[in-house]
């Protein structure tokens, strides 16, 4: 856990005092990944600084795991913060292994010991160990060089992690590629991150909190979801875009949006029951016809229904798209356009049938949160089916 | 393509040259009366590199500390004055070093090596400044950001990557002194310089180039042994002249 108490830098400068970070209070539960966002100057880099101490607080204090770190010395607070900085900063003297192993060195682990976590930070990074150990930072790409940044933050396995823009030098495809292998490490790391970024895809993205700053102030700390439903005022609003409820869609689950009551019929099932099915339950276009292990394999249209007789294995039609339970409604709108539908199944990791989405259930889910936001109780609409 | 081709021409236009001169040499008994000259070269020679590594040696030892203290952060205020100071000595013509020297210290090789120490510190002390001085901060904060205490930022970051200009200062500041130790004989402290300046004296040109030659081919050889050090020393990765092989 990362508590910042009324921490303040004031830059003395020749042309006047510079408000760098003025009063900020936020707190980081442990485990969980900050992202400090905002435009450029309004004070990100200084307040993560003044965690470690690279810039000393004018004011205010840090609390790492309620213990005061005011009465830590500098070296010690410094060897339990892993710090990827802004510059990347690889000592260019040095070999990849030695430059990602440099804090297990320092803090005096025998050779054996350091060589093996170069490796197993290495393969967690996805860089092959024989190919980069004895390389020079020189000889790297800067994508590449960033990774390596990234783990040796990370070689003494320090509990928190201060990083400013770690992934700020690398092209968009693989930027993404290096968050999602972030991501999931952190899922088995478990660190506790300060993270500073610019890019609000990114905090949406990675942060489990994000604290947006101006002008060295931190207008307003939540979580990504309470964030993007509710910015503080006009200029969080402006700074998260005109598109920030599309950017909700990514925060979303596809299980939270889910109508587990779904209409079925099997593939024995007479065309005249998929009928009585189908106007019993309101549908307008289809029914789902699953097998004996409840996996779609189907459709019924409501209009063959009307018209043909049988058994509804000879009528069905292919199932246009599919969705699983734990992708996000990104994805489910994706398809819905791709696809020209207004509905999908959806199914869990065993392809098994686990309800429907459908597009009114999604704008009316992501809509609660505008609502509940403007405060007047607009009639919330029942549920219906399309 | 042309600059091989013009490598050849001069490497056989070279040969042709020394070629001849040995012809004419032997012919004229120019190599005669140098081979007279040996056992004088030998001497002094080593009493020339003598000289050169005493006061090399101590200017090293001198220089590099002071340039390191001076780039301390704590200095800072001092540093760039103090650096005024060092570059105005820098002018100062290295004869006139050695004059004042004598004034203070007299004749021998006391004075002389105190001249050529004073000559020759300058170079490392500047290159030693402005090599860890231009060590990227970004370098330097990550050193801090992971815990390194100030000397083993010294030791592991900031040396290491202003060794290459260290190195260099220590390259010039050599030459500058193999090139001064001919001047140290006229305070009496013997070298290469006696055959120079006696030969002068005497109007006898083989017995100057008795002794410029060789002081020419020893600045060339130490300013070769110091390069090769640093091609060694100096860590592959901040190596220009490793670069290409990595
Ligand atoms: N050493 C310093 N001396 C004086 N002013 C400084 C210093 N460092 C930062 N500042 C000022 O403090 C403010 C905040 O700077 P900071 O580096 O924290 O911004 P940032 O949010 O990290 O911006 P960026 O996204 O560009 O990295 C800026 O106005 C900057 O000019
Ligand atoms: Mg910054």
């Amino acid at each position: 856990m990362i508590r910042l108490e009324n921490l303040t830098k004031v830059f003395d400068t020749p042309k006047g005092a510079v408000v760098a970070a003025d009063h900020i209070n936020m707190e980081v539960p442990s485990g969980e990944i900050c992202i400090l966002l905002g435009p450029s100057g309004c004070g990100k880099t200084t307040t993560l600084k003044m965690i470690n101490r690279i810039i000393r607080p004018t004011s205010g204090k840090v609390f790492i795991d309620n213990q005061d770190t005011t009465s830590l010395d500098t070296q010690t607070l410094r060897r339990n913060i892993g710090y990827v900085i802004q510059q990347i900063g690889l000592f260019p003297n040095m070999t990849i292994e030695e430059n990602i192993t440099i804090v297990p060195r320092l803090l005096g682990w025998n050779a054996k010991k350091y060589k093996e976590r170069a490796r197993e930070l290495m393969h967690m990074i996805a860089l092959e160990p024989d190919a980069f150990l004895k390389r020079y930072p020189s000889e790297l790409s800067g994508g590449q060089q960033q990774r390596i940044g990234v783990a040796r933050a990370l070689a003494a396995d320090p509990p928190v992690m201060l990083m400013d823009e770690p992934f700020g030098a690398i092209d968009p495809i693989n930027r993404a590629v290096i968050q999602d292998e972030f991501i999931k490490m952190q899922k088995e790391l478990k660190k506790t991150i300060m993270f500073v970024s610019h890019d609000i895809d990114e905090a949406i993205k990675m942060g489990d909190r994000i604290a947006i700053f101006r002008d060295g102030h931190l207008v307003q700390y939540a979580t990504p979801d309470e964030l993007l439903a509710a910015p503080q005022d006009n200029f969080v609003e402006s700074f998260l875009g005109e598109d920030r409820a599309l950017k909700r869609l990514n925060l979303i689950k596809v299980q939270d949006v889910i109508n587990s009551e779904v209409e079925t019929v099997t593939q024995q099932d007479s065309m005249e029951t998929a009928l009585s099915r189908i106007d019993r339950s309101g549908y307008q276009h289809a029914i789902i016809m699953v097998n004996e292990q409840r996996q779609p394999t189907g459709i019924i249209p409501r209009s063959v229904a009307q018209v043909s007789k049988g058994r509804c294995h000879d009528h069905a039609q292919q199932v246009p798209a599919i969705v699983n339970i734990n992708d996000d409604l990104r994805k489910a709108v994706s398809l819905m356009l791709a696809n020209d539908i207004t509905w999908l199944p959806c199914v869990d990791d065993n392809n098994q049938l686990c309800g429907h989405i459908t597009q009114r259930a999604m704008t009316h889910h992501l809509g609660a949160r505008f609502r509940a936001q403007s405060g007047n109780t607009a009639p919330t609409a029942p549920l219906t089916e399309e | 393509m042309p600059i091989q081709s013009m490598n050849g021409m001069l490497r056989v236009l070279l040969l042709i040259a020394a070629f001849s001169l040995g012809v004419w040499g032997h012919a004229s008994g120019v190599i005669d009366e140098f081979l007279f000259y040996l056992p004088d070269v030998q001497f002094l020679a080593v009493e020339h590199l003598w000289l050169t590594a005493i006061s090399g040696a101590l200017a090293i030892i001198v220089a590099i500390p002071l340039g390191i203290v001076l780039s301390r952060p704590s200095m800072a205020r001092w540093a760039e004055s103090a650096m005024q100071v060092l570059n105005i000595g820098t002018t100062i013509p290295t004869l006139a070093v050695l004059a004042l020297s004598m004034s203070l210290l007299g004749i021998g090789i006391v004075p002389a090596v105190f001249g050529l120490f004073v000559a020759t510190l300058l170079p490392i002390t500047r290159n030693t400044y402005t090599g860890l001085k231009g060590v990227s901060p970004a370098l330097k904060e990550a050193a801090a950001g992971i815990g390194m205490s100030p000397a083993q930022r010294l030791m592991r970051v900031e040396l290491p990557n202003a060794l290459y200009v260290i190195f260099a200062g220590i390259r010039t500041a050599l030459a500058i002194n193999i090139g001064t130790v001919p001047l140290a004989f006229l305070i009496g402290a013997g070298g290469l310089g006696e055959l120079i300046f006696t030969g002068i004296d005497l109007y006898d040109p083989v017995m100057m180039l008795a002794g410029a030659i060789p002081t020419a081919i020893l600045a060339i050889l130490v300013d070769a042994l110091i390069a090769l050090i640093a091609f060694v020393i100096v860590p592959r990765g901040v190596n220009p002249a490793r670069k290409a092989r990595a």
